[in-house]
C-alpha cells in the first residue's frame, strides 16, 4: 500500500488547541467598544467621529512605522493597537485639536508601548500612557469641554479641531463643565438617569455607563475580560464614596454617581483589564480593582483635579507585577493541604 | 453531557477540549487478525528491560514466556502469538531509536490456542502470591503509563493504602478503550478489584468514571456484586481528570502530595482496563498477549476498539482500518499527551491506549506565535495551579534552575493544558520538558 509512504510530521503534544488566538481576541475587544463609539457619535456628533478616526489611525501608523523589526512582519494583524487606537480616542475631549490627537497618540504608542517592546511587554496601557501626555502637555485643551447634544453637531466640526499646531485653539462653543467638576468645583451633582444614558458633557466615550457594561458583559462571556477587575473597582468605589456619603451627604456625592460620572465605567471596564498591564491571579485582580478603586475615590474627593481614573490605572498598572509575586498561587500538593 | 442541575465532582481549572469520542463510544471491542510479523520489544514498560528466555528459530506456542522479568521492576513478556522466533535483536522503538526486541513470525494455519499456566487462586493465595502473580503476568498500566501495576501495589516500609481507586476516566479526546472495557467486561474488572484489594490490603474501592459515559457508570453499578465494598463515582467531564491527582482530588478532597506518591494519603490507583485484564488473566495463570486499542482520527477510515495483538505493526493496524491518503500525523495515546510518531514501523505495545491518525486538514496550519500577552488563560487552566506564563518566561530566558526552585517546575505533569489554551500558540509545555531534561542533566553532571 503505497499510501503508507508518506511522510509524517512529528511534534510534541498537545497535538489540538482550544483555538483562542490574540487577534480574535483583541479584535472582539474592537466590537464591543463599537456602540460606545457609536453612542459617542450620537452624542457629540462629527467631532466625536473625526477624534476617534484620526486616533486610530495615528496608533496604527505608529505601530506601523516603529514597531516593526527589521524584516519581521507587520504587528497591526494581532488588532492590539486597533483596541490602543479606539480606546485612546474615546478618552479625548471632543472638539480638542487634531494635532494634538495625533502627537498624544504617537507618544502613547511609540512611548507607552514600541519603548517598551511591544504587544506583550508595555507596562502601562498605552492609551492612558497618550492621554496622561496630553493631559500633562495640554492641561487646558484637555479640560475645555464641548456640549452634549448640540444642535449643530451633526453638520459641523468645532474650530478648535482644526488650529493650527501650537496656537491656541479658539472655541466656539463650550459647555459649563463636567458633571465630576461641577460637583467638585460648584457643588452641583448632576442626575444619574443622565449619567447612565451618557446625555452629558465629558470625554468622547465616557459617557454611556450602560454600553460600556454591555461591551463589558460580551467580553466576560466570551471568557476575554477577566470580570474581577471591573467588579472589585465598582465594590471598592461604591463601598468608599457610600460611606463617605452617609458622613455628609451634602459634601460627598452619591455613590451611584460616582460610578456612573467620568472615566469610572470605561476605565474599569476597557482600560484596567488590559491583560498585559493587569495581574494574573484570581486574588491579584481583586487587589488590584480594590486598589483603582480606592485611588479614584481619594482624588476625586480629595485630590486637586475632578478626575483620577487615568492616574489610578496607571499607578496601578505599576504595582500590577508587584501584586504577582507577591500573590502566588499555593501549588497542588504543597503547603497543609499537601502533607501526608 | 453533564446534566445542569447536577454538579459533579472534580478538581478545580483544567480545560475542556472537544471530546471526539462519538466516532468510536459506541463501537464494540473487535477482534483484531495477526500481523504477518509481530515486534515485540523488551522493554514495554519503565524499568529494567526484561530478558529473551527463547533463541531464534524456536517454535512457541501462543502465552508462552518469550522474555522473564528482570528484578522487581521489571515485568515479563509473553508470545502474543504462535509461531516462529525469527530474530532476537533491535526492532524500532517508538521514540525513533532501535531498542532490543523480538521478531515472532506466527503460524498462519495454527488455532492460536492460549496455553494455560500456573492459576492464581484468589481464596487461597497470600497477598504477595497475587503481588508476584500480577508481575508474572506482565502487567503495566494499560492506561498510557506502562509503569508494572505490581509495584505500586506493594506500599513502602511504614506506609499502608486504606482505599483503591479504580481510574475510568479516560479524559484524553478521541479515546474510548476504558469506555468500552467497562461496558463490556464489568465481570472481569470486579474479579480484577477482588485480587486489588486483597493485594493491597485495602478496605474499599471507588471506580471514578468520567461524566460522558453515564453508560458505562451504569454498567458497573448494575454489576456490582452485593459482597463487594466497591462504588462507582461519576466525575466531571474535564481535562485532565484521568491524572491521578486529580481523580483523587475529585473523588476523597485530597491532594497528595508534591513530590510524593498516591500511597503517602493512603491511596492506590490503578486503571479499570488494567484490572480487566487482572481478572481476566489471572485465573487462568496467563499473561497478557493483547490489549484493546481505540484507532481513530479524521484520516482512519474505519475507526472503532479493537483487540489487537501485542506486537502488531502499527502499518499493518493502519492499513487494516483503511487509513486515509493524506495522513499526515500519526499520534499514540490522545491528542493532549500522545506521543507523535516519525515511523510507522514500530509496534503496539502494552501501554498503547490508541492511537489518532490526523490528516493534512488538521496539521495543515500552523499557528503564528505571538508574545505572551498575560490573559491568564494558562493560570486558570493548570490543575496544580503553576504560572504556566511566568515559566515560559523563564524557560526563554533559560533560567531553569529558577523554574525549578521558585515556580515548583518539577511539579508539572505535562498535561498540556497550558498550551491548548495559550491564544499566543506559545509551546508552553514544550519548552517545560526541555526544561526539565536540562535541568536533570544539569544536575546529574
Amino acid at each position: 500500500m503505497a499510501t503508507l509512504r508518506k511522510t509524517l510530521e512529528i511534534d510534541t503534544s498537545p497535538h489540538i488547541s482550544s483555538g483562542a488566538s490574540v487577534d480574535s481576541i483583541m479584535r472582539n475587544v474592537v466590537f464591543a467598544l463599537l456602540p460606545v463609539c457609536i453612542s459617542a457619535v450620537y452624542v457629540f456628533g462629527l467631532t466625536a467621529l473625526v477624534t476617534l478616526v484620526v486616533a486610530t489611525l495615528t496608533c496604527l501608523l505608529t505601530e506601523q512605522l516603529l514597531g516593526r523589526r527589521r524584516g519581521a512582519p507587520s504587528t497591526l494583524g494581532d488588532w492590539s493597537v486597533a483596541v490602543t487606537g479606539v480606546l485612546y480616542g474615546l478618552t479625548l475631549p471632543p472638539g480638542l485639536p487634531l494635532w494634538m490627537v495625533v502627537l498624544g497618540g504617537v507618544a502613547g504608542v511609540g512611548v507607552g508601548k514600541v519603548l517598551f517592546g511591544g504587544l506583550g511587554y508595555n507596562a502601562f496601557n498605552p492609551a492612558l500612557v497618550g492621554r496622561a501626555f496630553l493631559a500633562a502637555a495640554f492641561p487646558v485643551s484637555m479640560t475645555t469641554w464641548y456640549p452634549a447634544l448640540g444642535s449643530q453637531r451633526f453638520v459641523e466640526i468645532p474650530s478648535s479641531m482644526l488650529a493650527l499646531p501650537f496656537a491656541t485653539p479658539v472655541y466656539d462653543a463650550i459647555s459649563g463643565a463636567t458633571p465630576l467638576a461641577a460637583m467638585k468645583f460648584d457643588g452641583d451633582v448632576a442626575a444619574t438617569a443622565d449619567l447612565v444614558m451618557g446625555l452629558t458633557s465629558g470625554s468622547t466615550g465616557e459617557t454611556s455607563g450602560l454600553l460600556i457594561l454591555l461591551g463589558g458583559a460580551y467580553l466576560v462571556l466570551r471568557k476575554m475580560m477577566n470580570w474581577r477587575i471591573p467588579i472589585a473597582i465598582f465594590a471598592a468605589v461604591y463601598a468608599l464614596s457610600g460611606v463617605m456619603h452617609l458622613v455628609d451627604p451634602g459634601v460627598y456625592p452619591s455613590p451611584m454617581f460616582m460610578l456612573f460620572a467620568g472615566g469610572l465605567m470605561l476605565g474599569a471596564v476597557f482600560m484596567a483589564t488590559d491583560m498585559v498591564a493587569s495581574p494574573m491571579t484570581s486574588l491579584g485582580c481583586v487587589l488590584y480593582g480594590v486598589l483603582i478603586g480606592t485611588l479614584v475615590v481619594v482624588i476625586r474627593l480629595w485630590g486637586g483635579m475632578p478626575e483620577g481614573v487615568m492616574y489610578a490605572i496607571l499607578l496601578a498598572n505599576a504595582v500590577s507585577p508587584h501584586i504577582d509575586n507577591l500573590v502566588r498561587p499555593r501549588v497542588y500538593g504543597t503547603g497543609e493541604r499537601g502533607a501526608s | 453531557m453533564a446534566s445542569l442541575l447536577h454538579r459533579y465532582p472534580t478538581f478545580r481549572h483544567g480545560v475542556h477540549p472537544p471530546e471526539s469520542k462519538l466516532d468510536t463510544c459506541n463501537e464494540k471491542i473487535k477482534q483484531f487478525p495477526f500481523a504477518p510479523v509481530l515486534i515485540i520489544p523488551l522493554a514495554q514498560h519503565i524499568g529494567a528491560p526484561a530478558v529473551a528466555v527463547v533463541r531464534e528459530g524456536q517454535e512457541v506456542a501462543r502465552g508462552q514466556l518469550l522474555a522473564r522479568a528482570d528484578g522487581f521492576v521489571s515485568v515479563p513478556q509473553h508470545a502474543p502469538a504462535s509461531g516462529v522466533v525469527r530474530r532476537i535483536g533491535l526492532v524500532p522503538g517508538i521514540a525513533g531509536r532501535m531498542i532490543p526486541g523480538i521478531y515472532l513470525e506466527p503460524h498462519p494455519g495454527s488455532s492460536q490456542e492460549v496455553a494455560e499456566g500456573d492459576p492464581c487462586d484468589l481464596k487461597s493465595s497470600s497477598p504477595d502470591e497475587i503481588i508476584a502473580a500480577i508481575q508474572g503476568a506482565g502487567i503495566v498500566g494499560l492506561g498510557g503509563a506502562a509503569f508494572p501495576t505490581h509495584v505500586k501495589l506493594k506500599p513502602p516500609e511504614g506506609k499502608s493504602a486504606d482505599t483503591l481507586i479504580l481510574n475510568g476516566v479516560e479524559c484524553e479526546p478521541y479515546l474510548t478503550t476504558d469506555h468500552r472495557v467497562m461496558l463490556e467486561q464489568s465481570t472481569d474488572i470486579y474479579m480484577g478489584i477482588r485480587y486489588l484489594l486483597k493485594a493491597t490490603g485495602t478496605e474499599r474501592a471507588i471506580i471514578g468514571v468520567e461524566a460522558n459515559k453515564l453508560d458505562a457508570a451504569a454498567a458497573l453499578r448494575a454489576a456490582t456484586p452485593d459482597d463487594m465494598p466497591v462504588t462507582t463515582e461519576v466525575v466531571d467531564v474535564k481535562y485532565p481528570q484521568g491524572a491521578e491527582k486529580m481523580l483523587i482530588t475529585a473523588l476523597l478532597g485530597k491532594e497528595v502530595p508534591s513530590g510524593g506518591l498516591p500511597v503517602d494519603i493512603g491511596v492506590v490507583t490503578v486503571n479499570v482496563a488494567t484490572a480487566a485484564e487482572i481478572g481476566r488473566l489471572l485465573p487462568h495463570g496467563r499473561g497478557i498477549q493483547e490489549r484493546v486499542v481505540t484507532i481513530t482520527g479524521p484520516a482512519i477510515g474505519r475507526k472503532g476498539n479493537y483487540r489487537i495483538p501485542i506486537g502488531t505493526p502499527l502499518r499493518f493496524a493502519l492499513e487494516e482500518v483503511d487509513v486515509s491518503d493524506d495522513v499526515s500525523r500519526v499520534f499514540l495515546g490522545g491528542p493532549m499527551m500522545g506521543q507523535a510518531l516519525s515511523s510507522l514501523d514500530i509496534p503496539i505495545t502494552k501501554g498503547t491506549s490508541g492511537f489518532v491518525a490526523f490528516s493534512n486538514a488538521e496539521t495543515s496550519m500552523r499557528e503564528r506565535e505571538y508574545p505572551c500577552i498575560r490573559c491568564a488563560y494558562c493560570v486558570d487552566a493548570c490543575p496544580i495551579y503553576l504560572n504556566p506564563s511566568q515559566l515560559g518566561l523563564l524557560a526563554m530566558t533559560g533560567e531553569y534552575e529558577r523554574m525549578v526552585d521558585d515556580y515548583h517546575l518539577m511539579d508539572c505533569f505535562e498535561c498540556g493544558a497550558c498550551s491548548y489554551v495559550c491564544p499566543s500558540h506559545i509551546p508552553l509545555v514544550q519548552r517545560f520538558r526541555l526544561a526539565k531534561a536540562i535541568y536533570r542533566e544539569r544536575q546529574s553532571a
